[in-house]
């Protein structure tokens, strides 16, 4: 029981998050106005933290699993991506890694600056 | 042979059995060889391709049943909020520093993107493919489509950034010596969107909180950003 109350809440908002995306204008995922939605839904206190946290749990450690039938998808989008394959694996590789040093150093830097 | 095949392809259970096996094997290398490189991701996707190239299995029979895995995608990110409900002061003591590191990232990308661009005399329709490599998919795609970009290859390439990122962390933070939790998940979030928060969630729940909202708020500027961009650039 416990666990089908967490994954109605969860699948709640998940839905709702959907229909705002449907309504409203912006370009913003339902996932995205799902996270936004449970956010504010825990900082309210209209929802507990414990009325959500196991199944949470669940889910975040299955995400990793969740990923693969999308990226099997590339086997799919290999013909249309040959055109441009240099400058995007150096976009995808190099600049995946220069993104991520940079704004490390950044966050990191301005953390440390403080203390 | 031929009617294994026909099995298989008809199955509601053999894309989500092979996706969780092929997974399985990925941790069980992770686990014994303990290198960044021997990525569960990344060795799940190559084992289900050779299966499925080997058997003659299309892309179309394996999502009969994975399907049902992306489909859990949602309500997982959603479920990024309750680690950021858990560090939310964390959160606010940081602000400054994290608004800066996903500020930073943002401008980062769009030199690296502009860069190459000049490099190999790439015209704007490769430029607003490129930019929102680094971005959820969800968003990602449409801002290539308003922009101008050819959508699918957009989404590979937000894929394939995804496994990079995800590959790539904990060699990147070792080399350049980020060791705050803070500063690793945005790092990761910014640059990797939701398939690296995989990755941040792994390495710990204020790595996995900083990371989520990293995804949210990158992928909202970025639809902001975009546009202006290639207005400014073009």
């Amino acid at each position: 029981m416990r666990y089908v109350k967490q994954f109605a809440i969860i699948i709640s908002i998940s839905f709702v998050g959907e229909l705002l995306k449907e309504f409203l204008p912006f370009l913003v995922p339902a996932s995205i106005y799902g996270l936004i939605l449970m956010l504010v839904a825990l900082v309210t206190g209209l929802i507990k933290l414990e009325q959500v946290k196991d199944a949470s749990t669940f889910l975040l450690d299955f995400m990793p699993v969740m990923f693969l039938p999308a990226t099997v998808g590339l086997m799919e989008s290999w013909g249309t991506m040959k055109s441009i394959l240099i400058p995007a694996t150096i976009a995808c590789i190099i600049g995946t890694i220069l993104v991520m040093a940079v704004s490390g150093k950044v966050t990191q830097g301005i953390i440390r600056r403080k203390k | 042979m031929n009617n294994i095949v026909t099995v298989l392809s008809d199955s509601l259970f053999f894309g989500m059995t092979i996706s969780l096996l092929c997974y399985g094997v990925g941790l069980f290398i992770k686990d014994r060889t303990k290198l960044a490189i021997a990525n569960p991701i990344l060795i799940g996707f190559i084992l289900i391709v050779c299966i499925l190239k080997l058997f003659h299995i299309s892309y179309d029979s394996y999502m009969n049943g994975a399907q049902y895995l992306s489909y859990l995608l949602t309500p997982a990110t959603v479920c990024l909020a309750v680690p950021l409900y858990e560090k939310l002061q964390l959160l606010k003591d940081n602000i400054a520093a994290i608004i800066s590191g996903i500020a930073a990232a943002i401008i980062t990308n769009v030199l690296v993107v502009w860069l190459l661009c000049v490099t190999f005399t790439l015209d704007k329709t490769i430029f607003a493919t490129l930019i929102p490599k680094s971005i959820t998919t969800a968003i990602g795609m449409v801002v290539s489509q308003e922009t101008g970009g050819i959508e699918t290859i957009t989404v590979a390439l937000i894929c394939i950034t995804g496994i990079v990122g995800n590959v790539v962390a904990e060699i990147v933070f070792k080399l350049c010596k980020i060791d705050e939790p803070v500063a690793k998940g945005i790092a990761i979030g910014s640059s990797a969107h939701v398939l690296g928060t995989a990755k941040a969630v792994e390495m710990g729940d204020t790595e996995g909180a900083m990371s989520g909202l990293a995804v949210a708020v990158a992928g909202i500027l970025t639809v902001i950003i975009a546009p202006l961009m290639l207005q400014l650039l073009y």
